[in-house]
Order: C-alpha cells, then sequence, then structure tokens
C-alpha cells in the first residue's frame, strides 16, 4: 500500500560496502515508507544478499561510503542486537542450526529483548508458550518444532516456517526476507507467502529478496527494484517483475554495457 | 574384610610399579600427558581427612554413599534394596575379572591404584533398583578408591558418580562393573574440581549379550585429569552409549581415552565426545573402537566434537579404529571449531546481546551431554558449575 505521507522507515543513500574488501555494493539508493512491500530482484551476484546482511549488520560485511537512516536514527551506530530490538528483521536464507539451544527458550529470550525495548512486559515461561501457539497458527507449524534445538534437524521448509515465526513474534517493523522462498515447494511456499501476508499492517513494511517471480504471486509488491553490479538499476511496479520473467535479465547486461560505454 | 582381599594386590601393584617406574612420552598413551604433573600426583601422601565442603542434600528417592579411601564404605550404610555387598569369597571371585577382560589390569593407572586402594565398596545388583549416588570427596593429598559393581542379568541401575576435590589433592578412582544378560546400567560421572586437583578415573566395563551400558560424563576443572573408560561387550550384541563432555580452562590438562571392543557380533556403540578448551589450556581425546574378525554386523558411531575458546588453547583428538570384520558399520568424524561468527550474529539479528549470545551457545554445546545425566546429578548444578568455570 502507497501512501506519500506514510513514515519514511528506512532510507538507504549512495549504500557502498565490502567483504573482504572486495566492494559490493556500489551507491544503492532505497526509499521504504510504513505499509510497502519492496521485491529487490537480481541474478545471483548482484548484491542483493549483500544490502540485507550490511541492513542487518552482520560483521563481515563493512560500510565503505553512504548512509542508512531507520526512522531517522543513523542505522550503523547500532549493533546488530539493537537494530533487532528496535524493530529491523532480517529473515535468513539459511538459518543457522544451534545444537543444544532450544528453539522454545531461543524464541522467548529473544522475543523478550524486543518486547522490553517496546516498554513491554517481560513473558515468564508460561505465558509465553500461550503466547507462541497463538503465533504458531500463522505459519502452520507443529508445536513440536518448539521442543527441539534451533533448526536443528529442520528441513528446508521448517526452518523458513520457523523464521516466519520469530517475525510474528518479534513483530518487526521493517522485514527483510533475504530469498525466503528459496528451496520451498509450492505448498511451503504458499504458507510462508501466507504468513508474510497476514504480519504485514500499514506501519510496517517487508523488504523482499528473490530471484523469481512465483513468490511475488503470492505476495504482491508495491515496488519492484532489479539490482546489478552492487546498485539499483531500475525500480518500476510488480508489471516489471513480470517483464522480468518474460524477458530474462539480459537487458541488465545492455543496460550496464551502455553505462559503461557513457 | 576388603582389606584382607585387597592386601596381595596392593602388594602386587606396588612390584609393578617399581617395575614400570612412571610414563614417559615414547609411550602412546602418555605422548601428550604433562608429566611432572603426573609425578606430582604420585608423590602425594595418603588422604587421611574428608573434603570440608558440605555436599548439598540428594535428590529426593536417591540413596547416597560418600567414600573417601579410608573409612570402611559400608559403615553405618542402608543399602536399598536389591543392592547386597559382596561377601569376602565372592569379592576374591569377581575381583580383576573385568579388568582382564577389558585387557587394562596392568596399565599404570589402574596398577597405581592396585598399588594404593586401602578399601573397595564391592556391591551385587539384583532386580530393578532404585537410583544410587556415590560421592568421591578428596581431602588434602591422594583419594584412592575403587569400586566393583555386579549388575546380575535383567537388573537395572541408575548411578550417579560424583568426585569432587579442592588444592592439593588427587583422585585414583577404580571402577569395576560387569552386566549380565539383559542388564540396564544408566551411569553418570560428573567430576569436578577448582584447577588445582588431579584426576584419574578408569571405568573398566564387561557386558553380556543384550546388556545394556550408557555412560554420560562430565569432567571439569582439573590441574591434570585422565578418564578412561574401557568397555568390552565380550559376547557382542550389546549396547554400548558414551556421552562426554570435558571442560578446561586456565591450564588445564584434561585427557579423555575410550577404549571399546566388540568380543562377539552385532554389537552397538553410539559415542560424543565433546570439548571445550579456553585459556591456555590442553584437552586430549583418543576414542579406540576394536572390532575384531567374530564381530560382524556391529554398528558404531562415534563424533568427537572440539570447541576452542581461546587462541592459546590446545585440543588433540584421534580416533582409533581398528576394525577386521567386513560386514560392519562404523562411522567416525571429529571436528575442531571456535564459535561460529554465524551463529552469533543469527542470535544477534534476533535481539539477543553478543555476551548473551555466546553464553547461550556455550549452554547449548554443554546441555547436549549434561542433560543425558540421570536426575540425581540436579543437585550438584552441573551445567552452572561449567558455566561458572567458562565465565572466569
Amino acid at each position: 500500500m502507497i501512501r506519500p505521507d506514510a513514515e519514511l522507515l528506512l532510507d538507504i543513500q549512495d549504500l557502498h560496502a565490502s567483504v573482504e574488501d572486495k566492494p559490493i555494493l556500489k551507491g544503492v539508493n532505497l526509499q521504504v515508507r510504513a505499509g510497502e512491500v519492496h521485491a529487490v530482484m537480481g541474478r545471483n551476484g548482484s548484491g542483493k544478499s549483500t544490502l540485507s546482511k550490511v541492513l542487518a549488520g552482520h560483521p563481515a560485511y563493512r560500510v565503505t561510503g553512504g548512509t542508512v537512516r531507520y526512522r531517522g536514527q543513523d542505522l550503523f551506530e547500532l549493533e546488530p542486537e539493537e537494530r533487532a530490538r528496535l524493530g529491523v528483521f532480517l529473515g535468513f536464507q539459511y538459518p543457522v542450526e544451534i545444537p543444544g539451544v532450544s528453539n522454545l527458550e531461543f524464541l522467548r529470550v529473544s522475543t523478550n529483548a524486543r518486547r522490553e525495548k517496546q516498554g513491554e512486559e517481560e513473558l515468564d515461561t508460561f505465558a509465553f508458550e500461550d503466547h507462541v501457539h497463538d503465533k504458531l497458527k500463522v505459519v502452520q507449524m507443529d508445536p513440536a518444532f518448539l521442543e527441539r534445538s534451533v533448526n536443528e534437524g529442520f528441513s528446508g521448509g521448517e526452518k523458513k516456517r520457523n523464521e516466519i515465526l520469530q517475525m510474528a513474534l518479534l513483530e518487526p517493523v521493517v522485514a527483510i526476507l533475504d530469498e525466503t522462498d528459496s528451496g520451498l515447494d509450492i505448498d511451503a511456499l504458499r504458507i510462508v507467502a501466507g504468513g508474510v501476508n497476514q504480519l504485514a499492517t500499514e506501519d510496517n513494511a517487508t523488504l523482499l529478496i528473490t530471484h523469481y517471480q512465483r513468490l511475488l504471486d503470492e505476495i504482491t509488491p508495491d515496488y519492484v527494484h532489479v539490482m546489478a553490479a552492487g546498485r539499483i538499476l531500475r525500480t518500476g511496479g510488480r508489471e516489471l517483475a513480470l517483464e522480468l520473467e518474460q524477458t530474462g535479465y539480459d537487458w541488465v547486461d545492455q543496460e550496464l554495457a551502455a553505462q559503461g560505454a557513457a | 574384610m576388603a582389606s584382607s582381599v585387597l592386601a596381595p594386590v596392593q602388594e602386587r601393584g606396588r612390584a609393578a610399579l617399581e617395575q614400570l617406574g612412571l610414563p614417559n612420552r615414547r609411550q602412546e598413551p602418555w605422548r601428550l600427558t604433562d608429566l611432572k604433573r603426573l609425578e606430582a600426583v604420585s608423590a602425594l601422601p595418603a588422604s587421611s581427612s574428608p573434603l570440608p565442603t558440605s555436599l548439598p542434600a540428594s535428590l529426593k528417592g536417591v540413596t547416597r554413599m560418600v567414600i573417601n579411601g579410608f573409612d570402611d564404605p559400608l559403615a553405618g550404610q542402608v543399602l536399598p534394596e536389591g543392592i547386597t555387598a559382596l561377601n569376602a569369597e565372592e569379592l576374591e571371585q569377581a575381583l580383576g575379572h573385568t579388568l582382564d577382560r577389558c585387557g587394562c589390569a596392568q596399565v599404570w593407572p589402574v596398577e597405581f591404584n592396585h598399588a594404593k586402594a586401602q578399601q573397595i565398596l564391592a556391591l551385587r545388583v539384583r532386580g530393578r533398583v532404585g537410583p544410587l549416588e556415590l560421592v568421591l570427596a578428596a581431602g588434602a593429598g591422594l583419594n584412592a578408591t575403587r569400586v566393583l559393581l555386579l549388575v546380575e542379568e535383567k537388573a537395572e541401575l541408575e548411578l550417579m558418580q560424583v568426585l569432587l576435590a579442592e588444592g592439593a589433592s588427587a583422585h585414583s578412582h577404580l571402577l569395576e562393573v560387569h552386566l549380565g544378560q539383559e542388564a540396564q546400567l544408566r551411569h553418570g560421572v560428573l567430576a569436578t574440581a577448582d584447577g588445582a586437583s588431579s584426576l584419574m578415573a578408569h571405568l573398566a566395563v564387561e557386558q553380556e549379550p543384550r546388556s545394556s551400558y550408557s555412560l554420560t560424563s562430565v569432567v571439569q576443572g582439573w590441574n591434570l585429569g585422565r578418564l578412561e573408560p574401557r568397555v568390552v561387550q565380550v559376547d557382542g550384541q550389546a549396547q554400548t552409549v558414551l556421552k562426554g563432555l570435558a571442560v578446561t580452562g586456565a591450564d588445564q590438562q584434561l585427557a579423555t581415552h575410550t577404549a571399546v571392543r566388540f568380543d562377539g557380533p552385532e554389537g552397538e556403540l553410539d559415542q560424543l565426545q565433546k570439548c571445550l578448551a579456553g585459556g591456555r589450556s590442553h584437552a586430549i581425546f583418543n576414542g579406540a573402537i576394536n572390532v575384531p574378525r567374530d564381530a560382524q554386523r556391529t554398528n558404531a558411531a562415534q563424533l568427537s566434537r572440539n570447541l576452542l575458546l581461546s587462541d592459546r588453547a590446545r585440543v588433540d583428538t584421534k580416533p582409533e579404529l581398528e576394525i577386521v570384520a567386513d560386514d560392519v558399520r562404523c562411522a567416525h568424524g571429529a571436528t575442531v571449531s571456535q564459535l561460529q561468527d554465524d551463529e552469533l550474529f543469527y542470535l544477534q539479528s534476533r535481539g539477543i546481546a553478543a555476551a548473551e549470545a555466546t553464553a547461550l551457545l556455550l549452554r547449548g554445546a554443554c546441555q547436549e551431554v549434561i542433560a543425558q545425566l540421570p536426575a540425581a546429578a540436579q543437585v550438584w548444578r552441573p551445567l552452572e558449575r561449567v558455566m561458572e568455570s567458562l565465565a572466569s
């Protein structure tokens, strides 16, 4: 939902970032307002996953230029955990398995960290169990997964459901979903996309990072951005995603070549 | 009574020690050992006083026995139903049998215990017996203790062993267990100290067919530590589970030497050994699995997972598989790693601060083993002890 007067949640200006001294992001500009759903598309290596990790604060990525303001605040002054507590959420492409740490305990600790920041009371073990069982419905997840170690032995689909469950618990302001559709069959994709749709409100925003149109059949974006060589090359409405589906990314090379020549 | 049986054993032990001398680094099982520390342990005088610390109350329904190596372990003790003490004749017959079957009767730590132990606690277990807790609390000096358990056919026992020490003291502990057919022993060992004391614990277990032995060991805080579980499945067809957690810090050295031998077909082993090494400490794991020709259709899996918590800590891990039988499944693996950035970042990205995330990951790493300890372990707060030692 596009409302020009809605709060500007994320304001990315000329963002540059490197990993192991190799420049990946080379001047990204993007504004995200409350209520909006953005899709960032592009080939492997275009920089779209790097963008998501930089926004969440992954230590392997170094910001070398530009600014990101989150609700007016300099995002890069905040530790990753502080960003999360303030409502920035990254749904991982490859959620990490953590043997020995119970999923339920992990979810409770992280939910309480966010609640504390929002001035809400901490949930004790019992209150949290009720709370989490409510949220399980969002992704139709079996409660048995709460008793297991975080993501350990989960299938690809179960891991992604667990990510969306965390999103439901943390109630983010800006949710960045990094290739949440990868490795999902069509049923799992519908469940995960259904979860994302249920959680979208006019006060929050979603940034979908994806390769494929098929996720966008389930979640309708307000904006589609195409990334290439570390920048956003073109922005359009959802028709841009459909066009990509038809024509592929060959025009990207032509456009990059033309820019290089110019 | 016990001492009369042990007297000739002691004499033989002393003679053997004299002949063997102290171990040296040319001997494979001692290649990595800090021998100066071993020498200091061997020179300790026998302890004659119990550990001054008070013990937490045992869990309800658990029978506690405290042994120290100099008092009669059975004095004033009411044994739970199903457990009886062996008489001198029975003891003489049983003593050393399992050590011979395990092939460890003549190794140095066992001969050392032979030479030093004055008392033995020897029990027979029949039927299904309530949980037993054995506390070995070392006062200053050397605490040489010896325990023998005959778990009869179809008997079931849950045994929690706790070894405690502080200051200039050491444990030399020798346990022999014979498990009859279809017998079950769930065995927990929590060996915890303050960084100054030393530990030599030798656990020899002999399993008849269809018996089940499950050992969970948590060892932490020893200046020089050596835990040696040795299991033999005398006719195969038994189940063995070994789960170990070794935690070292400061300049501690802790070695876990396990040996499992299948002297018959269709035996099973499920083994996980975890080491967490911090400071300038050194953790060693040696896991021998022996599958001779008769041990067809053995199914064994051994995994050694090690976490280095500092740049100066060291881990040596070595699987030692000797497989002659051809129709077997023996899987083994070893990893040495540091706390993963990705795991930390994942937790941080969920609002959990770096320090808390680290603690959560370490808790998780320990809990995988600690959760397997028998219920009686609770009162000793094993997870808290380990976490406190990791935090210091």
